[in-house]
């Protein structure tokens, strides 16, 4: 039904949505939305992961490793994500060795999915270890001496009282930074990862398509973004402690 | 006096161990630090392509030295390409960022769609969609106004800018305590008035330090317009690499592009946190 009406509004209006009647166009479309998502769901749960391990490293007593998370959040802060993106899967995928694929050819050992996702996790990450900082620097110091005076050592503390509040606070923050890494995933085009972006364009250049697929895009991108929002704003209700308001 | 063996947290000899704090937020920047560790790694990865490069042509260094310049030029292109989409988004912005605090709903509604919508679409969607979309001449009777890629490239960054720019004046309104808007009712000011003369002063201070961060994504956002096919400063570094077909050449002609844009985006964002802090009352 949906496929025949797609089919007459192209026939009279010339309205070309040839991702809702053609099969391969479709399935080419809900690859690269799949992609996308793969993408997406990786780097948050691994950007989440470097965002917690650098500020504990950062919040810890060892100088060298103050330094380092510093100079990594610094850095990956002030370079654009295209040029870190080409510098991975160009500089350093160049110089990792091949791998034979058992059919004669030589395949990359970290496909170019691969070298997206921890690009944009090392991107996204150097924002979360801000984001996690400024909240554990919200965590009133009187709470931390309370705990501190009750014998708690710094992983208890840690994890039993400053996180806990802490993650309340940024939540906000995060939602930003994690709606910023699902637009970023974008770039993956430029490196030739099937994604959403690269599977509309192909689309696009076979069917001359342009103006109907950008809206398309536009539209799923929103949405896409729109899912994740929700799904946030739901969590920040649900981890709401009442009458603590920081 | 011995204190007795007791297992008691309580009672044990209390050594004062404080939270250390988190050197990120440490005013002494490690600015020296920082830029030396950057500086140590690229000249590493330089020394390492010295070594490797084949002996009997041209070393890593020279053949760095004579691309610089170019790449340099095109690292230029970029940012005059940012400061022209942030001129562009900043003035579209503040209208969307006034739009959306008006009384009227007829103003604020649309106002708010746009800004919501360009803000959370992706940046390289919204420069395919002015690249391909806007056409590459306007005709408005005997005038022909000429659309190059790279004009529709400003506009195409422009369209998020704008939208961010709309929140951050949005914001910069809002955190106004209301006070300033009844007691400037109260002394008959118009609503303009108070929009000019006594809101937005204040809120600009406020605004800045967003709006300089913006700026400094911006620029690092300016490189998407390789994808579309404008030289860019890494249209140019991949070009180079090229015509030099030299793989171990890759990691410092790569960092060498990372260098410029830290150099260039490290102190705006300096300067951000600087302006923040003096801003920010911490109560």
């Amino acid at each position: 039904m949906i496929a025949a009406f797609f089919e007459r509004l192209n026939e009279v209006h010339g309205l070309n949505f040839s991702i809702f009647y053609d099969a391969f166009d479709r399935s080419r479309f809900l690859t690269g939305l799949w992609t996308t998502t793969y993408i997406c769901v990786v780097s948050i749960l691994a950007s989440l992961a470097i965002g917690l391990l650098g500020v504990w490293i950062a919040g810890g007593n060892s100088r060298l490793g103050r330094a380092l998370v510093r100079a990594y959040v610094q850095f990956f802060r002030n370079t654009p994500p295209l040029v870190q993106l080409s510098f991975f899967y160009f500089a350093v995928g160049g110089l990792l060795p091949t791998i034979s694929d058992g059919f004669g050819g030589q395949s990359p050992l970290v496909s170019g999915t691969g070298w997206a996702i921890i690009a944009f996790s090392l991107f996204a990450g150097a924002f979360n270890v801000e984001i996690f900082r400024a909240g554990i620097e919200a965590v009133p110091e009187t709470m931390v001496e309370a705990a501190e005076s009750l014998g708690y050592t710094r992983f208890q503390l840690w994890r039993q009282i400053m996180l806990p509040l802490a993650f309340r606070i940024c939540l906000p923050a995060l939602n930003n930074n994690l709606v910023n890494l699902v637009k970023t995933t974008t770039l993956a085009y430029a490196i030739g990862v099937p994604e959403l972006l690269y599977a509309a364009s192909q689309i696009w250049s076979e069917v001359f398509n342009v103006r109907e697929m950008m809206n398309v895009l536009l539209v799923v991108y929103v949405l896409l973004v729109a899912v994740l929002v929700w799904v946030m704003h739901r969590w920040e209700r649900a981890m709401r402690i009442p009458g603590y308001m920081p | 006096m011995k204190t007795a063996a007791t297992d008691l947290p309580v009672l044990k000899p209390f050594r004062a161990l404080p939270i250390a704090p988190s050197g990120l937020a440490a005013p002494v920047l490690l600015s020296t630090g920082l830029v030396a560790g950057v500086a140590v790694v690229f000249a590493a990865s330089l020394a390492v392509a010295q070594v490797t490069g084949p002996v009997s042509r041209d070393g890593a260094v020279t053949i760095l030295l004579r691309w610089a310049p170019l790449i340099f030029q095109g690292f230029l292109f970029n940012l005059l390409i940012s400061v022209l989409s942030m001129a562009l988004g900043t003035a579209a912005g503040v209208l969307f960022g006034i739009g959306q605090v008006s009384p009227s709903a007829v103003l604020r509604q649309p106002s708010w769609a746009a800004t919501q919508f360009f803000r959370n679409a992706p940046w390289l969607v919204l420069l395919f969609y002015a690249m391909f979309l806007l056409p590459f001449e306007l005709r408005l009777g005997p005038v022909t106004i000429a659309f190059p890629a790279w004009v529709k490239a400003i506009i195409g960054l422009a369209l998020p800018v704008a939208a961010n720019v709309s929140e951050i004046v949005r914001g910069g309104i809002r955190s106004i305590p209301s006070g300033q808007w009844e007691s400037a009712e109260a002394l008959a000011f118009t609503r303009r008035q108070t929009m000019w003369m006594i809101i937005l002063p204040q809120a600009v201070k406020r605004m800045l330090p967003p709006w300089m961060n913006l700026y400094a994504i911006l620029t690092m956002a300016t490189t998407l317009i390789s994808v579309v096919g404008i030289q860019d400063g890494l249209t140019i570094t991949r070009a180079a690499l090229v015509a030099e077909s030299r793989p171990e050449l890759m990691l410092p002609m790569y960092l060498l592009l990372l260098l410029m844009f830290f150099a260039y985006c490290y102190p705006i964002a300096r300067l951000t946190m600087a302006l923040e802090r003096r801003f920010n009352v911490k109560g």
